[in-house]
């Protein structure tokens, strides 16, 4: 029997969370990201999950602690924001050089300044290049299906890197949707115990996080760069599995309306629900339009994406935050080198878009597509300013 | 019987954690003071180290001195790391997932990771009561780096950011009292050592080890390149730092603070500076200064010693 329920999304998050039967939480409190962990720590003083909530004193800390708590195999859990995931940076470059498999939700918000506790994607943004697995989840169903699946990826001998599952922050964690919960049975067969590959024990002398001179390391990193690219496979694999068990099925690219598409919006998060609305508009009035909704930032699925978009003439890529003084949107500009090499490759438009909060509507989005298509946009432009 | 007389030289293990042939400066006092906490712990031990000096000597990929699981994450979060693995051992066991077993969970750091950077994840990581030991391994400076200053730089200290100039003589702020913010913290074990008092570094090691929650261990460590004092001059300088009350060698067990290296009479403080090459522009006013202060700590350490427990005195 599947059981449906609604639940504000942060609360089925907590509970896919705490059904992974995980064994270190620690967290701190920033908006948008908070309910989750409350949450948590009410099941933890209740007795329903038998794990070690350490309420740190900054993000730093938290994500420090997990390196400690993973490094000693336990299972380990955290989840931030904006600001928190900005100052636990340093440490979340190392986790994934250490190859520990710790899952981190991260409601997106804006970076400050000026502050805003708002959605857009300038925090996660910020640490494109941290090494973890990085894919995105647009509403609640996707959440508590991706807890499970962000720890079978993390932890398989093949992948052994940390995870980051980014949601956007209030229009998601703070919707009440509904979510169809998944039997124990189900999760005992998808998601064993974890079973790390090193860990700190007195049965055995190991070092972890030694320096490396020049001589390695360039290979060290070059390891690391391999590390994440192979771990798509396994990715692909803990998708499949997870499908053949629930009937959810989930993909690097996700594509509608993109085979005779001239042309293709390219949405991550959330906002590609409004973006699939527009489309669907623009479609009833007749344009050859399509969306791509781009589930897998890192590894970036470089193959899946250039055959999802090669038939198409334009690209409007959809940004949700700035690279300042840089080429377009960093997730256009990405793009704009993933296509380079391609024969007929598509012009791509950085359309850069609900920053801090900003509604965009269905609206917004055929205003987009007009502009693009009538050849006025700029390669790059920050949609909607106010006069 | 926890007490430092009845731990005899014969009585330390021959086994070396902390293998020799690490990269360490000729007379280096902060590598010996970590290869006795290590003998003191032994193998039951899981160590997380702050990033200088020490993790730079012991741990060139693909190299290693470590004898025990030793991690090295960043500089300011060896207590955060050290909470994670507490907590890890603790719910792990809880859950039946690894056998039980008394496993000694330790931080280190030198003083800038433990007074400056890492002070907020060591309060932190204090306040939450993690099981832990703490251990701080003073050189007075930010040696790893070249010999900046740090808050526990002591004044009047000559350091590449606190250099005696014409108008400004070196540091010119007092060491920043770590011991006493870590006793201010409630936790059961706080405690001051030198390599130079071995035996008593050991008891103190063993004792914040066994301890009933955090404990926190700050050892007075020479280092012969930052202070300019000779490689042959390690142990008698850090005799010379207790003998003239410069850093006295005490423990605050369950807030009760005990003198462990009495000394009756204090040598002139002049034995302990002149030697040395960052104190060598002080002039007579400034030693007379910093003598005032010296001997001002010095009483008041032995008022809470003698106040709280007079017969241990
Ligand atoms: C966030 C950060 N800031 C600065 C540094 C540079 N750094 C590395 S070790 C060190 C000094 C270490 O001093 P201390 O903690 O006293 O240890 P020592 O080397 O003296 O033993 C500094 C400044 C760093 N690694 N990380
Ligand atoms: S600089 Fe000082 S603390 Fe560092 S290794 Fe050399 S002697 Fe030891
Ligand atoms: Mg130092």
């Amino acid at each position: 029997m599947k059981k449906r329920v609604g639940m504000e999304v942060s609360f089925a998050a907590a509970e896919a969370i705490k059904l992974c039967n995980v064994d270190v939480i620690a967290a701190y409190p920033i908006t948008p990201q908070t309910h989750i962990v409350e949450r948590l720590s009410e099941y933890v003083a209740n007795g329903e999950l038998d794990a070690e909530f350490v309420p740190v004193e900054s993000e730093h800390s938290a994500m420090s602690l997990c390196v400690g708590s993973q490094a000693t195999g336990a299972r380990s859990f955290t989840c931030t924001s904006s600001q928190g995931l900005a100052l636990m940076s340093e440490i979340v470059y190392i986790t994934a050089s250490l190859r520990l498999p710790v899952v981190m939700m991260l409601a997106n918000r804006s970076l400050s300044g000026p502050l805003s506790i708002w959605n857009d994607h300038s925090d996660v943004m910020s640490v494109r290049d941290c090494g973890w697995i990085q894919l995105f989840v647009r509403n609640s169903q996707e959440i508590f299906d991706h807890a499970f699946i962000s720890y079978k990826i993390a932890e398989d001998h093949n992948v052994l890197l940390p995870l980051i599952i980014n949601f956007d922050g209030f229009i998601l964690s703070h919707m009440f949707e509904p979510v169809e919960l998944v039997e124990d049975s189900i999760i005992k067969q998808y998601l064993p115990p974890y079973d790390p590959k090193y860990v700190l024990h007195p049965d055995r002398a190991l070092t972890m996080g030694a320096f490396a001179m020049p001589a390695v390391y360039t290979e060290t990193k070059k390891a690391q760069d391999e590390a994440l690219r192979q771990s798509y496979p396994y990715i692909l694999k803990a998708w499949q599995d997870w499908g053949d068990l629930t009937g959810r099925y989930y993909h690097p690219v996700e594509e509608s309306y993109t085979e005779d598409a001239d042309t293709i919006f390219v949405a991550l998060g959330s906002f590609a629900e409004t973006t699939g609305e527009a489309v669907k508009t623009m479609r009833e009035q007749g344009h050859k339009v399509g969306l791509l909704n781009l589930r897998l930032w890192r590894p970036f699925p470089f193959e899946a994406f250039s055959r999802a978009v090669k038939n198409a003439r334009n690209l409007i890529v959809l940004d949700r935050a700035i690279s300042y003084g840089g080429p377009g949107g960093p997730v256009a500009s990405e793009i704009r080198s993933a296509l380079y090499n391609l024969e007929n490759r598509p012009q791509v438009y950085s359309f850069i878009s609900g920053l801090g909060g900003r509604d965009v509507t269905v609206q917004d989005y055929i205003d987009m597509f007009e502009k693009a298509i009538s050849g006025k946009a700029p390669q790059d432009e920050i949609f909607g300013v106010r006069g | 019987m926890n007490d430092a007389n009845v731990y005899a030289v014969k009585s330390l293990t021959k086994k070396e954690y902390l293998a020799p042939g690490h990269r360490s400066c000729l007379g280096c006092g902060e590598v010996l003071a970590v290869r006795l906490v290590h003998k003191a712990l032994g193998r039951n031990t899981i160590t997380a180290s702050a990033t200088g000096c020490m993790e730079i000597v012991s741990s060139p990929f693909p190299l290693t001195s470590w004898e025990i699981p030793w991690i090295h994450v960043a500089f300011e979060n060896a207590a955060a790391v050290a909470g994670g693995i507490e907590a890890a051992l603790k719910v792990l066991e809880r859950k039946g997932k690894i056998a039980p077993k008394d496993i000694h969970v330790v931080a280190m750091a030198g003083d800038g990771g433990t007074a400056d950077i890492g002070l907020q994840a060591l309060s932190g990581a204090m306040e939450r009561g993690h099981k832990f030991l703490y251990v701080c391994y003073d050189n007075e400076a930010y040696m790893n780096t070249g010999v900046q200053r740090s808050s526990a730089t002591p004044f009047g200290a000559h350091t590449t950011t606190s250099p005696a100039g014409e108008i400004v003589p070196g540091q010119i702020t007092w060491k920043k009292n770590m011991p006493e913010i870590a006793v201010a913290h409630n936790i059961p074990y706080v405690a001051t050592a030198s390599p130079s008092y071995p035996l008593d570094l050991v008891n103190k090691i063993k004792k914040g080890a066994e301890a009933e929650g955090p404990a926190y261990v700050h050892i007075l460590s020479v280092c012969p390149t930052g202070w300019g004092v000779g490689s042959e001059e390690t142990i008698k300088i850090g005799r010379l730092a207790v003998q003239t009350g410069f850093f006295p060698l005490y423990e605050v067990e369950n807030g009760r603070y005990r003198i462990t290296v009495d000394c009756e009479e204090l040598e002139p403080l002049e034995r302990y500076l002149q030697p040395q090459r960052r104190f060598r522009h002080l002039t007579k006013e400034m030693i007379d200064f910093i003598r005032q202060r010296v001997l001002e700590q010095w009483e008041e350490l032995k008022r809470r010693a003698g106040q709280t427990d007079p017969v241990a005195g």
